[in-house]
């Protein structure tokens, strides 16, 4: 992200949604999305993701607060407001029998959009469906079906994109072919909003990071910076032969002997790769004269950071 | 006015048509024409005139006018039905389009294929019988209305039923059984007064006798009260479908 003060493009503001059955899904959400950046929300089931997504886009009534999208309230302003939105949804909603052509074009047009059939083809080309294009959905794989999916959200040229599980259910391959493509659609000035259960999608794209349990967002932070203060490394090392304690010259804040007494255990805090922690404490080991047989070293994933919060919640 | 919006959902809407043109169109055609041989033809021989008009050429007004209700329900129904089903309703529901735009899109298709419907069925009644139409601007018209008035009922039929078997209830079970007893195949004046008065309680009685009398220029009810009960109609479904729009009953959570 740029040092300089991020605009934001989406605005969020005391947001509350109870359902009809009673249950209170949003709790006074407050959010801020940047322009031009890519937001990852993580959560666990229920916790309010598609609720708030849906809310944003219009297929969920807010009970209160404000939602302001690109400059324009979503309540008051919807048609400006959801003309600047695209949506890729969860579930593989599309018109079987439709070819990919028509299907897309139709899109455009529902969001106010003349025809551009040079523009259609552009986004077709974009993600590889372009030799399917007269292919009837119903035909299509499971991943190029979320291809589809994706084409008819940015088929009116949104600047936000909210992108709900995007690589559910998605192969490997297709899932690096997506990364790569939400990439070149932030190059591209667009705003992305992405859902996940992997949070190694989190990891590997996202600038910052909202964590939501419960219906409250319980964290929100750039994505290095939340790996630097909640991020762990451990240095293991194989002693050569066990040990009944530590050594005063070893004892140090952070150090500790395995109840074994056969490994020494490092544990760093911050997102470095615990490298130049682990060779001090080989040099360490040479001057107190400890023989060692191996040395590992571990960093803490997003996914371990996300677990520890969310237990930490409940 | 999202007029690129109007014309997708209109256009994909008459494309589903031509997808499943013979369930669409040939299927009415041919129990129409059935009604004609059955009615027309077997019946029709051996009964009298009805008001100066030969019985063949008397059903025409009410077999299109049955074809036209529940294929305009049933069409405009499964329109709003299907995108609700599948779980493509997400897109509408996400785009820039106003609740009367969407009603623009899926109800103009609706009624546009009942009105071609309706005049395939009269081409081929014509080959049954010979038919004048006394007064033609009334007879598109009345054709018209009706078809916009009940693709807008089927319109809310498919916002209300969770399921396909309540969108074949309603054409079955109400409108076919309604415009039988409407005087689809008889003038009401046939009847004995008590079922008469009756009758007269049967809303489809005012759209045949009034698309009757654009036909023959003779009814069984007033042109006028025909025309008003079609309005009626169509500011009830209006009323209905605007407070769906406004609480987001059966569309929004």
């Amino acid at each position: 992200m740029a040092s300089q003060t991020p605009e934001p493009i989406v605005s969020i503001v005391g947001l509350d949604k109870i359902y009809q059955g009673g249950f209170h899904a949003l709790k006074s959400v407050d959010l801020e999305i940047f322009r031009g950046e890519i937001f990852a929300l993580l959560g666990p089931n229920g916790a309010g993701k598609t609720t708030l997504i849906g809310i944003v886009c219009g297929l969920v009534r807010a009970t209160g607060g404000t939602v302001i999208a690109d400059g324009h309230d979503i309540a008051r302003d919807y048609r400006a407001a959801r003309a600047k939105i695209g949506l890729v949804p969860q579930e593989l909603s599309t018109d079987m029998f439709e070819t990919v052509w028509h299907t897309v074009n139709f899109s455009r047009g529902l969001f106010g959009k003349p025809r551009d059939h040079a523009l259609v083809e552009q986004i077709l080309r974009d993600l590889s469906l372009w030799d399917k294009r007269h292919s009837k959905i119903a035909g299509l794989s499971g991943g190029m079906k979320r291809r589809v999916l994706i084409a008819k959200a940015l088929s009116h040229e949104p600047t936000i994109l909210f992108l709900d599980e995007p690589t559910a259910g998605v192969d490997v391959e297709l899932r690096r072919d997506m990364w790569d493509m939400v990439r070149r659609l932030r190059e591209r000035g667009v705003t992305i909003i992405l859902t996940t259960h992997y949070i190694e999608e989190a990891e590997e794209m996202a600038d910052r990071i909202g964590v939501i349990d419960g219906g409250k967002i319980i964290l929100i932070d750039e994505k290095h910076a939340l790996m630097e203060r909640l991020g762990r490394t451990r240095v293991t090392v194989g002693l050569a032969a066990p040990l009944d304690t530590l050594p005063p010259e070893l004892a140090d804040e952070g150090l500790a002997l395995t109840e074994d007494g056969a490994s020494l255990v490092l544990t760093l805090t911050g997102e470095g790769d615990g490298a130049a922690g682990a060779a001090d404490l080989i040099k360490r080991l040479f001057a107190a004269g400890i023989d060692f047989r191996s040395v590992d070293t571990a960093r803490s994933s997003l996914e371990e950071i996300f677990v520890g919060l969310v237990e930490k919640q409940a | 006015m999202n007029f690129h919006a109007v014309r997708a959902i209109y256009a994909f809407e008459l494309g589903r048509t031509l997808r499943t043109l013979f369930q669409s169109l040939a299927a009415p055609v041919i129990s129409t024409s059935l009604y004609f041989i059955v009615f027309g033809s077997a019946i029709g021989s051996r009964m009298e005139t009805i008001d100066n008009v030969s019985y063949g050429a008397f059903i025409v007004p009410g077999l299109i006018m049955l074809a036209l209700l529940t294929e305009s329900v049933s069409n405009a129904s499964f329109g709003i039905y299907l995108p609700r089903f599948t779980g493509t309703i997400y897109e509408l529901l996400s785009a820039p389009v106003s609740a009367f735009e969407a009603l623009m899109g899926y109800v103009g298709a609706a009624a546009t294929k009942s009105v071609i419907l309706g005049l395939i069925i009269l081409a081929t009644a014509r080959l049954f019988v010979p038919i004048e139409i006394v007064h033609p601007f009334w007879a598109a018209a009345f054709l018209i209305l009706i078809s916009i008035s009940f693709s807008l009922f089927g319109f809310i039929l498919g916002l209300w039923a969770d399921g396909f078997e309540k969108l074949q209830v309603v054409p079955i079970m109400i409108i076919t059984p309604l415009t039988f007893l409407g005087g689809t195949f008889y003038s009401i004046k046939m009847l004995p007064p008590t079922w008469q008065t009756v009758t007269m309680f049967n809303p489809i009685v005012y759209l045949v006798n009034g698309f009757r009398w654009s036909f023959y220029g003779q009814s069984d009810v007033g042109v006028g009260l025909s025309l008003s009960m079609i309005v009626a109609f169509m500011a009830l479904w209006v009323a209905i479908i605007a407070w769906i729009f406004k609480t987001g009953w059966r569309l929004r959570t």
